[in-house]
């Protein structure tokens, strides 16, 4: 049997030593890409100058006595960057009180709060929803199988619900979804997957492999609004808990967020002519005429905005530091203004 | 180690190239070329799903591309690299050196892509640069398994393939490692997490160290001309011999049950939704599917490419498919849990690896070696457009009557392929080879 011809002329040490070379040089470019990257996020440990100030303290998710509280994700660089930190609503530029634990997304209400973290593991890091109690103690946690995206609880504080990626495993390709959960915190029954709701589409029952669930918003314990994705089109549903569906109600709504008087949902529409990497503009919709109003962010926001009150959202938008919140009215008027920096997933207590 | 004193062959990637070979005398069988594009395929493999495991992250929260934009881009590519896979065949029969060097450009050109998504910062430039690395990915793809199957002797070469893709798969495993690995190090947060885009640049950069190292592994050690391939005939093989070749009837009757089984042949993200949904699995072992079948595979191409060797290749390609209807009948079944979906999984991989590599090496049996490219791209280009069209006709079988009708109705047309094929594949001197 005859061996393959050397594929060149020269001898084998020769194509070793090429090779060493290479795998030397090679290393040394791949490993000082990681050292620069590494450089750039020790950094953020250290507290950026002219940057919030942040202190320890007890952050408390029931009626705080100190007032109306905003709690968010801490982005400032610094100890406390991505805890859970809180600051008197009507005073946001103040020091921010960190609670020591670190959330990727938050959300709470009447006393009941639903914080998505990682874990660091040694070959994969894994993620988990933890609902806690207005300590921010851990009432009980659940292990989720992507990156955290969108967190909620109702307004009573009885359910959570969360939305995470999955995605990026080998063979997987680009291929991506979202999987959606809702809890109940009082007998721990979990929705694992709302893609298993029966899905009520212009009035029809409807099924397809590539219905995608995100963006849960509460109405109350037994009603909520999502976003729901097939065939290259989002639409606004309503789920109902008890009955177990999902009815499209409106198209072109992503991330949408309830009002407190349950009468408008501000939402992520995509615009027609947009750039392709700044697609969506912040809308409100009203349930009952299910009219469209544009409101005065003119910028492309990729967050679920929460309603400060009755006429007024916070969003996040890219910021020096990850995140900054800002504010626009939600009736059209105004102008979009910054209301924190460094700092997203915010939640009004009291 | 065993490898560093076969002559010819010695790359510093068999260490990591061990897991997909058995050292020992069962690899005498294996020539050096084989290991050679084995560690090739396996260092290429490492570097793409290092960039496959973040990329989906990194457009949808750095670039703000919504889910929806990702099947379309997905489609698109994949049609596009099946047609490229043909044209890379035929340029590869073509010229002394034909093979390497179009298998050599395929592979550059993937490297290349990898730093270029350092730059690439907007939709379009990102999807043209995923389209240049999937061009990259339809040209070699032919060359390479001609080259293995020329190196080999024709009665090993199942064994051959099965080492290749036993190699290729272990690439495909280490690398969302490497990725998660460079992350770490980088030490910053993830860009959903707000962090900074500095641990993607890291991944892409080592990722695209990790490519042109395994372009110069087949530089440096894949030989020029492979030992069955003759030196180029006075007039190449033109674009007209290459779809001649379908007047072969050994390779035409191959083509046809590989688009046949092709087409019933439900694709994996499919599968995984059904696997998930039916046996009521926990949402959060749904990312550990593809390791599953991915490790099957790794486990078992090897010795099911040798069984293939003495049973005969149509054979276990089709028994391969069997196994295929069996998963999906376990899936049918009333039974679900966990244990069930670690069987599905276990004979999905064992699909994978009697049909993967070992239908290159039933096609290799077809095709003089003049046309070796143009043959084993046709073959693959064929299935791969079925299975595409699979997708699709999946797709509108769930809309229209549920996926468990869906799945139902492909094991019914898989069991009906299963026997076309089988009657197609028969050995006419031999009845006894026809599978039950």
């Amino acid at each position: 049997m005859t061996e393959p011809q050397p594929p060149r002329r020269g001898s084998q040490a020769t194509r070793v030593t090429i090779l060493l070379v290479a795998v030397l040089a090679l290393g040394s470019i791949g490993a000082g890409a990681v050292f620069v990257a590494a450089d750039r996020s020790a950094r953020r440990d250290q507290a950026q100058p002219g940057g919030p100030s942040v202190a320890p303290g007890a952050v408390r998710l029931d009626a705080p006595a100190a007032g109306r509280q905003l709690v968010f994700r801490n982005m400032a660089w610094g100890p406390h960057h991505d805890e859970v930190v809180s600051v008197p609503a009507d005073h946001p530029d103040g020091v921010r009180t960190a609670s020591g634990l670190q959330c990727l997304r938050f959300h709470a209400a009447a006393g009941t709060g639903v914080c998505l973290q990682a874990e660091r593991g040694a070959l994969q890091d894994t993620y988990r929803a933890v609902v806690l109690d207005d300590r921010l103690h851990e009432l009980r946690h659940f292990p989720v199988a992507g990156i955290p995206t969108r967190a909620r609880v109702s307004p009573s504080g009885r359910l959570a619900a969360w939305t995470v990626f999955v995605s990026g495993d080998s063979y997987a390709g680009t291929d991506f979804s979202t999987r959606t959960s809702i809890v109940d915190t009082r007998d721990w029954n979990l929705q694992d997957n709302l893609e298993t709701f029966a899905v009520i589409k212009d009035g029809h029952p409807y099924q397809a492999h590539d219905v995608n669930i995100w963006g849960v918003t509460f109405a109350d314990d037994g009603t909520f609004y999502a976003t729901l994705a097939t065939a290259g089109q989002t639409y606004l549903v309503r789920g109902d808990l008890a009955a177990r569906t999902l009815t499209t109600l409106h198209q072109n709504v992503e991330c949408p967020s309830l009002s407190p008087d349950g009468t408008r949902i501000a939402y992520k529409k995509r615009v027609a002519g947009a750039d392709a990497d700044a697609p969506w503009r912040l809308y409100v919709l009203d349930l009952a005429t299910m009219t469209e109003t544009a409101t005065a962010e003119q910028r492309s926001i990729d967050d679920q905005a929460v309603w400060s009150d009755r006429s007024t959202l916070v969003y996040a938008l890219p910021g020096d530091f990850g995140a900054d919140l800002w504010t626009v009215p939600a009736d059209g008027g105004g102008t979009a203004t910054r209301l924190l920096d460094a700092a997203v997933a915010p939640a009004f207590l009291g | 180690m065993y490898l560093a004193d076969r002559r010819g062959t010695t790359a510093p990637a068999s260490a990591a190239a061990a897991p997909g070979t058995r050292p020992g005398r069962r690899a005498a069988a294996v020539p050096g070329t084989v290991l050679a594009l084995g560690a090739v395929s396996l260092i290429t493999d490492v570097s793409s799903e290092m960039v496959s495991a973040v990329l989906p992250l990194y457009l949808l929260t750095g670039l703000g591309l919504s889910p929806l934009g990702f099947g379309v881009l997905d489609g698109l590519n994949n049609g596009v690299g099946a047609l490229v896979r043909l044209a890379g065949g035929h340029l590869a029969d073509r010229g002394r050196s034909g093979h390497k060097t179009v298998a050599a450009v395929g592979y550059g050109l993937s490297a290349l892509c990898k730093p270029l998504l350092l730059l690439a910062h907007t939709v379009p430039l990102i999807g043209a640069v995923i389209a240049v690395d999937r061009t990259g990915k339809g040209l070699r793809t032919a060359p390479r398994d001609a080259m293995i199957s020329l190196a080999t002797e024709p009665e090993h070469r199942g064994r051959a393939f099965g080492v290749h893709r036993a190699m290729d798969t272990a690439g495909a495993l280490l690398g969302p490692l490497v990725a998660f690995a460079v992350l770490r190090l980088a030490g910053g947060p993830l860009l959903a997490d707000g962090g900074e885009k500095g641990g993607y640049d890291a991944v892409f950069a080592v990722s695209g160290c990790v490519a042109a190292l395994g372009v110069l592994v087949l530089l440096l050690f894949v030989p020029g001309r492979q030992r069955g391939e003759r030196a180029p005939s006075p007039a190449p093989a033109s674009l007209r011999d290459a779809v001649a070749l379908l007047r072969l009837p050994a390779l035409r009757r191959l083509t046809v049950c590989a688009v046949l089984l092709g087409l019933t042949t439900v694709s994996d993200s499919f599968l995984y939704l059904l696997l998930q949904r039916r046996l009521g699995l926990s949402a959060q072992w749904f990312p550990l599917l593809p390791l599953g079948t991915a490790a099957a595979f790794l486990l078992l191409a090897v010795p099911l490419g040798a069984l293939a060797d003495r049973i005969g290749r149509r054979r276990l390609f089709l028994a391969g498919h069997g196994l295929l209807l069996l998963a999906y009948g376990l899936l049918l079944g009333p039974v679900s849990g966990d244990a069930v979906a670690v069987c599905v999984l276990l004979l999905h991989g064992a699909f994978y690896a009697s049909t993967d590599g070992v239908l290159a090496a039933a096609a290799a049996d077809a095709v003089p070696e003049g046309q070796r490219g143009a043959g084993l791209a046709l073959v693959g280009t064929g299935q791969a457009l079925a299975r595409f069209a699979c997708s699709l006709a999946f797709g509108a079988a769930w809309s229209a009557a549920g996926g468990t009708t869906a799945l139902a109705w492909s094991a019914g047309a898989l069991a009906l392929c299963v026997a076309g094929a089988a009657y197609v594949l028969r050995e006419p001197r031999d009845p006894s080879e026809v599978p039950s």
